[in-house]
């Protein structure tokens, strides 16, 4: 960590607080809760591309010994509109993509749901699906709105006349294939219903929204409903909201009147559960010789499916980063036979980061000017769309010493001249960004005589360290150690808080934890400073969220890779990454470093491995397991070096904090591809960058 | 004549045995997490390509979804529950939790229990496809350990915590308990 003011740092360093139950197998995920009388649960998915479920054969399932309930559209109960197809199960006849939930098979025992699940006999009419995202395609549409409530749209100026003048442009198409989320844990939920409640353990980011959603579906007193999401085996945006599983868990424990638990299979993930979409992006920069940018213009083309809209927010990030005075960003989308796609991990910064900083690589070749210096030249001094103030912007520092940290100095930019051995080896960068949330959220906060202090407030810790946040936040607030405070999290019986996404998570309930100790800490005062009975107090964060300024918040960061390629087989390595980052106050170091390496690796794995196929033939994706979806091992990483700027921003929110959760994932590939045109000359526009794309080399 | 599909099974997990009527479909993975309440286990694809399942089988690194409950026979099971001696961490445990090398936890346990058997083999000689035949396993370096731990897949990304964590266990006894 580099200082970069005199301001006392407030970051802390806590060993994860579940981790010895992590380690030892006692942490319980949503599937691992016993129950008495328990069935099972197996979702049958369409075989055909698109078309019209006409049969199920029920009758022969039912006949099979331990079958206990087959449920399709012809007998399942009816569910309330929540306006999301994903949870809406076996509503529709409709096969809108292969893949789609159709049937449901409950038994006693997993292998006999299993069984009969896969040998169901289920009819069709089927017609051919259509599922190849192409730039001509005669569906093309703009969308109302993008995801994340961002504009379909932004103009400032001429972009396209501007270019036109410009002595210097770079014109590029990049792709992005559809990208998979595969949290280790596949979504699961157990579902209960006893005395008129329900009570469902789920893997979610976000048990208030399972809560809600469940409530809507099936006619049930919100209070009546509790979902436990204790621990959750990673989410990556894909349990971000309810999905099909839940629901079906819920609706066949109803049916069977029994517990029901549904794992989804990791193939099931591949179609159920959202995946990142596939995008086509245009990207013109007009510079001045000194590289000083005078026109952006980034459109991006996208799918969604044919029952549901979701436009990922791919050139969102342009909007913020960097200056020039003309500028055109636009989205547009393709309606195809395909699951939903949904968020993934900095949904819309990822895919649109790619494609503007390697066209930034891309001009920093044209103009013969330094990528950090680029980068530094074209930084602007306020939000250059908006013209908002940035509640603080340290790119410029993330720039400067990351390079530093990475040894920048004296690169020589020449293309395909290094040779170590086999290999060719070239350095590459990039720049991070991601915008700064907040939502509001509950708290409370309590003393006991005994001096133990208790924080109540169902945050959802999905392997970010949340837990651990919240322990360091309320001990800093208090002024006591942290041993002397217990938080509770990850069950809607705690107070009301926003889900694990959007790394809005530590400030979203960081403010609320901290308003809550707050209070507390003045209770105690009126109450003389002695603490002889339980005092409690509980608060929200509503005015404070409602109160927030105008401002321009964002995190930024830049990323450094080296990395070499095989002359003859044009393998790609990355052995060393460096990522230097501004993302405000930093709770706890010690899982931080933890998320942010986590990000930088899940990019690499972007620009290296992950790529969903779409099956023109048949509809869905031609890959549906983890050998055929690559995703990278511990084989494909090498030494990681993280750091942040000691950022203090008393202005993004009450706490300081920016979050760290995507921003780590933003830029990476757009560094790799870098990287590996200065190592080879050659420049890849379409991910993954696998070894058939680098050519003839030796 | 009814098939007969299901068989009475003793198992021997963690120093106790145990007795199951298993239906013959019953991997170990679902014997351990559905019949014996040991959900430390965990089942990341059921297919053998992620690795959270791993277990020591015979004191080798199984992914036990990939083995069937009824093939296991009198060979002694160890899963993530049985790695530490009371309150005493194994040292593999131990350094995980000192590295931060894992986030979510849910791949851990089968990351745990592949480096104890990994640490085992290296031990025993047994090369990788990286070993040197000049210098053998006689040292362990983060190239063996990312070879050796290639089949156990971590999404949250904690593998730059990972290796370091299993040389710490390396060093400290990790392959002789």
């Amino acid at each position: 960590m580099t200082a970069t003011t005199d301001a006392p740092t407030r970051t802390g360093t806590h060993p994860r607080v579940e981790g010895l139950d992590k380690v030892t197998g006692r942490a319980r995920y949503a599937y691992e809760y016993a129950a008495d009388e328990v069935a099972y649960a197996w979702p049958v998915t369409a075989s055909v591309g698109a078309g019209e479920v006409r049969g199920v054969d029920v009758d022969g399932a039912l006949a099979q010994p331990g079958v206990l309930a087959v449920l399709w559209h012809g007998n399942a109960p009816s569910l309330a509109d929540v306006g999301d197809s994903k949870v809406a199960v076996l509503q529709s006849p409709v096969v809108a993509f292969r893949g789609q939930v159709v049937a449901l098979v409950v038994a006693s025992t997993s292998e006999q749901a299993r069984e009969v699940a896969t040998t169901l006999t289920v009819t069709y009419d089927s017609r051919e699906p259509d599922v190849v995202l192409r730039a001509d395609h005669p569906t093309l549409y703009r969308p109302e709105s993008v995801n994340g409530g961002y504009s379909t749209d932004s103009v400032i100026g001429d972009a396209v006349a501007e270019f036109d003048a410009c002595p210097v442009q770079v014109d590029a198409t990049y792709t992005t294939p559809p990208e998979h989320n595969h949290p280790m844990e596949p979504h699961a939920s157990t579902a209960v219903w006893g005395d008129g409640r329900l009570t469902v353990y789920d893997s979610s980011q976000g048990g208030n929204a399972v809560r809600s959603t469940l409530s809507t579906l099936f006619g049930i007193d919100r209070e009546l409903v509790r979902v436990v999401t204790s621990h959750v085996g990673g989410g990556f945006g894909s349990k971000g909201m309810p999905r099909a599983g839940v629901v079906l868990a819920v609706m066949a424990a109803r049916q069977v009147d029994r517990p029901v638990k549904v794992a989804l299979t990791r193939q099931h993930l591949f179609d159920l559960v959202g995946y990142r979409t596939p995008t086509i992006q245009r990207v013109r920069l007009g510079a001045d010789p000194d590289g000083r940018l005078r026109s952006i213009d980034h459109q991006a083309l996208e799918q969604t499916a044919t029952v549901e809209e979701f436009a990922e927010q791919s050139v969102a990030a342009t909007r913020v980063m960097y200056a020039a005075a003309h500028r055109r960003t636009a989205h547009r989308l393709v309606r195809l036979d395909v699951a939903v796609p949904s968020w993934m991990r900095a949904p819309g910064e990822t895919p649109g980061m790619y494609a503007l900083e390697s066209a930034m690589d891309e001009l920093a070749v044209a103009t013969g000017v330094d990528p950090v210096e680029l980068r530094i030249r074209n930084d602007p001094d306020v939000d250059p769309e908006t013209g908002a103030r940035f509640s603080s912007r340290n790119l410029v520092a993330c720039l400067t010493l990351g390079a530093q940290r990475f040894g920048w100095a004296g690169r020589d930019p020449e293309p395909g001249v290094r040779r170590e051995g086999r290999w060719l080896v070239g350095t590459g960068m990039a720049s991070s960004t991601y915008p700064t949330y907040a939502t509001a959220a509950s708290c409370r906060a309590g003393v006991d005589p005994d001096g133990g202090y208790d924080i109540a407030i169902n945050a959802t810790d999905i392997g970010t360290g949340a837990r651990t946040a919240m322990l360091l936040v309320a001990a800093d607030t208090l002024g006591v150690d942290p041993s002397q405070v217990r938080v509770r999290v990850g069950d809607t019986d705690l107070p009301q808080a926003g889900l694990a996404g959007g790394s809005m998570g530590t400030t979203s309930w960081g403010m609320a934890v901290e308003k809550a100790c707050r209070e507390l800490l003045e209770a105690v005062r009126a109450a003389g400073g002695v603490v002889d009975e339980r005092i409690e107090v509980a608060v929200d964060t509503k005015a404070e969220i409602a109160a927030q300024a105008e401002l321009s918040r964002h995190a930024f960061g830049a990323q450094f890779v080296e990395a070499r390629v095989d002359i003859d087989t044009g393998e790609v390595r990355a052995p060393r990454m460096v990522g230097m980052f501004a993302a405000g106050r930093i709770v706890n170091a010690r899982t931080a470093r933890s998320q942010l390496i986590g990000g930088m690796t899940m990019g690499l794995s972007m620009a290296l491995h992950e790529e969903g196929v779409p099956d023109a033939a048949f509809g869905g994706f031609t890959n549906h397991d983890l050998s055929t979806y690559h995703v990278a091992t511990v084989a494909d990483v090498g030494d990681i070096d993280v750091g942040w700027i000691d950022e203090v921003d008393d202005d993004v929110n009450t706490i300081g904090t920016k979050g760290i959760g995507e921003i780590g994932i933003v830029g990476t590939a757009a560094a790799v591809a870098n990287a590996v045109y200065h190592a080879t000359g050659v420049r890849v526009r379409d991910l993954p960058i696998t070894l058939d794309k680098t050519g003839q080399l030796a | 004549m009814t098939p007969v599909t299901s068989s009475a099974v003793s198992v021997h997990v963690n120093g106790d045995a145990y007795r199951l009527e298993l239906d013959h479909r019953t991997s170990l993975l679902d014997a351990l997490r559905e019949h014996l309440a040991l959900t430390g286990t965990k089942k990341g694809c059921d297919h053998g390509q992620c690795g959270a399942c791993t277990v020591l089988l015979g004191g080798r690194r199984v992914y036990s979804c990939l083995v069937l409950c009824v093939a296991v026979g009198d060979r002694e099971v160890v899963t993530v529950e049985g790695l530490a001696d009371g309150a005493d961490l194994h040292p593999v445990q131990e350094a995980f939790v000192q590295r931060d090398a894992f986030q979510c936890g849910y791949c851990t346990p089968g990351q745990i229990c592949s480096a104890v058997g990994m640490l085992r083999e290296a031990e025993a000689g047994w090369p990788s496809a990286v070993t040197s035949a000049d210098t053998g396993t006689s040292r362990l370096d983060e190239a063996e350990v990312r070879e050796r731990m290639a089949g156990n897949l971590c999404r949250c990304g904690a593998y730059a915590n990972i290796v370091p964590a299993i040389l710490d266990a390396a060093g400290h006894g990790g392959a002789d308990r």
